[in-house]
């Protein structure tokens, strides 16, 4: 038998963190999403001469700033390893509260409130049905996705829901910056949509949360291991039912931008945004597997896909090959990181 | 005596840092039932992995019916006619009794297709054999443990397996179905195969072996004929060391009582645990493995609803429901499965050590990185965490390291209890004995220690006072100067009138 072991000593210096090195951050998603970014804008700008307009850059963040909106709340619910597939479903169904409100003479802050409103039950349904019911989230979304799209459909059949207060319709075209005809000519204030300002707003919200607060931190406990997340006394179930809350309530918001901006809903309204949503999230760099992404990644993936989209439709192209085109990015941009694993290129972080 | 149909000579395996076996021999008669006996870490996992192709062994050779053998994979094992029935069941649930049977060698008709109408029928005929009216169609998510063993007995069967490897084949079992398996035991017994059987429990292995090998840290301490022992002369065999010198006790002044549980009882898998914990005082939790020691701790610490009894501390009452309670009055429980319970494998080490008491590196709305550092600092260098940088992902430390930074964490939320569930399993002996220490040392900072440990020595060194469980219950109490590893080990597997 050996001699006891005298109490070990620390010896030897542990660094604070890791060497910064070049490959490394090279390889990061955050900067593969930069670059192709900025190639998306370089192609699309040699190829049009429209395309680097601010005024056209501007109208283009109304095509993706709702789903922008929603795939905030999706990023943190697939980090955490949940899913929400009933994400339109849920602003079909608050559209249509929100088209019966305005019939009813409600205000724009009704309508909002009536949405978000909808959005936050519906939330507060898939919650319940995960946490408590302890259902895998993917099968009760896809349920409730059925369910929030047949509710509409039944109440609404082929009626279109036409009748919404001017200021609330303004709402959906206003920029929270006009467009200026003079001004202070050295200062240039792009115009900036309410929709797309909404976006930015909430980008940083999350991202501070995300990155910067203890429920942040939970949060990416909890999509690592959600065993030793709970051994370790965080709410487990508290926090993931409030993020199908969330994401409800960014449902509802979206829903009340995108009436006012249309002007109008059927019951067909967002039809398949909850693809194109995860789309974003899993371009951004969210695991699907839990417990790694960034909202800058996101955010990233979101404008590279709007103006990947703004780009092909400036030139024409079809929409069937745009869908083409973003099907091979994501798949080229996931394969990247993965094969530079593969090679050795990459060491822990 | 016949030829027999395996030997071992000479076997030896090691894994870093850990002597798994050294010099293991021992051969199996046919028609024989041998019990391969040990403490938990004893070696009797891997001398099964090694006949059934999982390991290879480093030195050493492998013989079955006198022609050595060298098994690359567990097929080769199949093949050479050794058959395992493992402690929990490694088959289908989703598939068939017959698909089970078969896995991997369905019978085929001239098509190449799975015949399934001669599947049925052949593992009808083989549950039949061991009078096992198991439908071969069902499921087997449908069937009890008892019947899963009986469909792994037929899989052995189906590979003419000559020997017949069953590792702790009654811990979930009934004792009416412990009386079927054994009828099925001597079954084969009488076929003239070979059964190697692991228990911990002395009267199975009194009542159904013919033979015994005893190993203690990887070496074989003793065997012959189970008839030229008694259950005290085995469990003397199995703990016989000097265990005081390897983990120094420290001498710490206990003080009032900190912990005190009573009648701590949930639905099935433990009741009426009561102790009292004191300040300084390590209080060793022993008992087999399925005592209930863990679900017991683990309903103290909020995880699992409790169903009665009390917890008070510092004598105010608790009322736990989750671990966040446990954590603010302080008791912390630093769990046995370190993977799946303990470590966060894809975060780094201070965003591990940090999770437990998060708020407490919060400043304004957010989270202070330099607060987080200096605990991970001060932390790590107390536990001596060997890492490149703070940062590193746990993932990429050692065991032993991982568990410190683990323990860490646990010691970051500055608890006044401190449970330790199997601290030591699965690391290193440096690693180990650095744990050892820092328990030592937490106790002489004034904590109340509970230790639960299936290693005996680490109890003895360690605990100033043994409770042993035994099937959900505290079947007995020792202090320290006032036991034997012998008494300890009776009360956990009730041998305890004849060990005394």
């Amino acid at each position: 038998m050996n001699a006891p072991m005298q109490p070990p000593e620390s010896r030897y210096a542990v660094l604070d963190a890791a060497p910064r090195r070049a490959r490394d951050i090279l390889l990061r998603w955050e900067v593969i999403l930069v670059i192709l970014l900025v190639a998306t804008i370089v192609v699309n700008t040699i190829v049009s001469p429209y395309f680097l307009d601010v005024f056209n850059l501007a109208d283009a963040t109304f095509n993706f700033s709702e789903k922008a909106i929603i795939a905030l709340g999706m990023a943190l619910l697939i980090l955490v390893r949940q899913i929400d597939l009933s994400v339109a479903a849920i602003v079909a169904l608050a559209a249509m509260g929100i088209g019966y409100a305005a019939e009813a003479g409600f205000g724009p802050a009704g309508l909002f409130a009536t949405g978000i409103g909808i959005g936050i039950l519906c939330g507060v349904f898939n919650g319940f049905l995960v946490t408590y019911a302890g259902l895998p989230s993917i099968v009760v979304t896809i349920g409730t996705m059925s369910l929030f799209r047949g509710i509409t459909q039944v109440i609404l059949g082929d009626q279109a829901k036409t009748k919404y207060p001017a200021e609330f319709l303004e709402l959906g075209q206003s920029y929270f910056i006009k467009m200026k005809e003079s001004g202070v000519s050295w200062l240039f204030i792009p115009p900036i949509p309410l929709s797309f300002l909404i976006f930015l707003v909430l980008t940083a919200i999350f991202g501070i949360v995300l990155h910067k607060t203890a429920t942040g931190r939970k949060l990416f406990a909890i999509g690592s291991n959600p065993v030793a997340a709970r051994f370790s006394g965080i709410a487990v179930d508290r926090l993931t039912f409030l993020l199908f809350v969330v994401s409800g309530m960014l449902c509802g918001l979206a829903a009340a931008l995108l009436t006012a901006r249309l002007g109008s809903m059927r019951s067909n309204i967002a039809i398949g945004w909850e693809l194109d949503i995860v789309t974003m999230v899993i371009l951004g760099g969210v695991s699907i597997a839990g417990g790694v992404g960034s909202i800058l990644g996101v955010f990233l993936a979101v404008l590279t896909l709007g103006l990947v989209t703004f780009g092909m439709s400036l030139n024409n192209i079809p929409g069937q090959v745009v869908s083409v085109y973003i099907g091979l990015l994501l798949i080229a941009v996931i394969a990247i990181p993965r094969i530079a694993d593969k090679l050795g290129l990459r060491t822990g972080r | 005596m016949s030829d027999p149909i395996l030997t071992l000579s000479g076997v030896s395996k090691s894994f870093p840092g850990v002597r798994a076996l050294h010099d293991i021999s021992l051969s199996l008669q046919p028609g024989r039932v041998t019990a391969v006996i040990g403490e938990n870490g004893a070696g009797k996992s891997t001398i099964v992995k090694i006949l059934t192709g999982i390991y290879r062994p480093d030195a050493g050779e492998i013989r079955v019916g006198g022609e050595q053998k060298h098994f690359s994979s567990p097929r080769d094992a199949w093949a050479a006619g050794i058959a395992a029935i493992h402690q929990e069941t490694v088959m289908f649930d989703e598939l068939s009794v017959a698909e089970n049977i078969f896995t991997g060698h369905m019978p085929t008709g001239s098509t190449r297709l799975v015949d399934w109408a001669e599947m049925r029928k052949k593992s009808a005929e083989l549950l039949k054999r061991i009078d096992a009216p198991i439908p071969p169609e069902f499921k087997l998510k449908r069937l009890s443990v008892a019947q899963k063993h009986l469909v792994e007995i037929a899989r052995a069967l189906s590979h003419e397996a000559r020997v017949v490897i069953m590792d702790e084949p009654t811990a979930a079992l009934s004792a009416n179905e412990i009386d079927d398996l054994f009828r099925i035991v001597e079954q084969l017994k009488a076929e003239g195969r070979a059964i190697v059987f692991i228990s911990h429990k002395f009267d199975e292995i009194f009542r159904i072996a013919d033979d015994f090998v005893c190993l203690r840290d990887g070496e074989k301490v003793g065997e012959g004929p189970i008839s030229s022992v008694t259950e005290a002369q085995l469990v003397r065999m199995m703990v016989g060391r000097p265990v005081d010198q390897v983990f120094p006790k420290r001498d710490v002044p206990i003080g009032e009582v900190v912990l005190s549980v009573k009648n701590l009882s949930n639905a099935t898998e433990y009741a009426d645990v009561s102790f009292d914990l004191r300040r300084g005082e390590i209080l060793g939790l022993y008992g087999l493995v399925g005592a209930g020691r863990t679900e017991a701790m683990q309903g103290l610490f909020g995880i699992t609803p409790v169903t009665r009894g009390t917890v008070s501390l510092d004598g105010r009452q608790l009322s736990i429901h989750s671990p966040s309670d446990a954590i603010a009055a302080g008791i912390s429980y630093v769990p046995e499965d370190r993977q799946d319970q303990g470590a966060i494998l894809s975060l780094g080490i201070r965003e591990n050590v940090t999770l437990a008491n998060l708020s407490k590196y919060v400043r304004g709305l957010f989270l202070s990185r330099p607060a987080e550092q200096e605990a991970t600092r001060s932390l790590g260098r107390r536990l001596a965490v060997k890492a490149a940088n703070w940062e590193q992902r746990l993932g990429e430390l050692s065991g032993g390291n991982q568990q410190k930074v683990v323990i860490a964490k646990w010691l970051a939320t500055r608890p006044k209890v401190i449970v330790l569930d199997e601290p030591t399993k699965g690391i290193d002996v440096g690693s180990k004995a650095a744990v050892h220490d820092f328990i030592g040392e937490l106790a002489q900072d004034g904590l109340a220690v509970v230790l639960i440990s299936s290693e005996l020595p680490e109890v003895m060194g360690l605990a100033d006072r043994v409770i042993v469980m035994k099937e959900g219950r505290i079947v007995d109490e020792f202090k320290r100067g006032a036991w034997s590893a012998e008494q300890i080990v009776g009360a956990a597997t009730g041998a305890a009138k004849e060990a005394a």
